[in-house]
């Protein structure tokens, strides 16, 4: 399973990696913002992104609408501190599948990445 | 300064400080900023739309660094290439959970920036009064400096939308 980390922030970068390997997933690769990773996602190929959403150059709710234009399929999960109700609904319309708000416990993230990974699976199948 | 715009920074605080580093933060009594008493690390969040101003979390050296380590996993001191991006995104986080809290209003808040050097002073919107909160962790002392209004409505925009 290949996962895409896209965050301006080492530091949450680093702390989300470190929760997947413990889930077990190796096949990991970051981008820095929206721009990064529309310059990945076609060499990387992810099975999972994971996005925030306040990014310099671009954000991450502008990239899932580009990203989606061309790929409707692959999960994404935004991790971010937008909280609010419209905000997760602006999201949710843009094409996001998931949605985790930081400050996340470990367990949280977790649980999230199965949901979405179940439900992704079962849409497939 | 409305009260309404301090009780969510303190809520926030320590809601992440409990999440990400597992610690707790005593809040004592808020208080109007005055000149002098400079910080050695600042992390500043602007904020725009329904409320403009600036959230400043202004650390000791020490404190910042303690803190950092304990969000990194890793020993960080302030030279370290990391260290600015992990307290600023503690910012950013404690930003984002008291915007949240700031009932019906829209609000962007913008990138952290991070200042480090010893004795430093963040100049700020004079026309914005600043509220201080100080914070005690077992990591050391830090304060929330929140300096941000609401903006007036033009009732007949408001009116017209």
């Amino acid at each position: 399973m290949k996962i895409l980390l896209v965050d301006d922030s080492k530091t949450m970068r680093k702390i989300q990696r470190s929760v997947l390997t413990q889930l077990g997933h190796t096949e990991i690769e970051e981008a820095c913002d929206g721009q990064d990773a529309m310059s990945k996602v076609g060499a990387f190929g992810p099975d999972l992104l994971l996005v925030d959403w306040n990014m310099p150059n671009m954000d991450g709710l502008t990239f899932v609408k580009k990203y989606r234009e061309m790929n409707k399929d692959t999960p994404i999960i935004m991790v971010t501190t937008e909280s609010e109700r419209s905000r997760v609904v602006e999201a949710i319309k843009a094409g996001v599948n998931n949605y985790v708000v930081k400050p996340f416990t470990p367990d949280v993230l977790s649980q999230r990445i199965d949901e979405t990974l179940t439900k992704a699976g079962a849409s497939a199948g | 300064m409305e009260t309404g715009h301090i009780t969510p920074f303190i809520q926030s605080v320590q809601n992440v400080f409990a999440t990400m580093l597992q610690l707790d933060v005593q809040v004592g009594e808020p208080a109007l900023k005055r000149d002098g008493g400079g910080s050695d690390v600042s992390a500043i969040i602007g904020m725009s739309g329904d409320v403009v101003g600036s959230v400043v979390l202004s650390f000791p050296t020490e404190t910042a660094e303690r803190v950092a380590s304990l969000f990194t996993g890793e020993q960080m001191t302030c030279e370290d290439a990391d260290f600015a991006d992990a307290v600023g995104e503690l910012c950013n986080m404690v930003c984002g959970g008291a915007k949240a809290e700031l009932d019906g209003k829209r609000i962007s808040i913008s990138c952290p920036s991070v200042v480090v050097g010893s004795n430093h002073q963040v100049a700020r919107q004079k026309d914005i009064p600043c509220v201080t909160i100080p914070c005690e962790t077992d990591c050391g002392v830090f304060m929330i400096e929140v300096g941000i209004q609401s903006v007036a409505v033009d009732s007949t925009s408001a009116a017209a939308a």
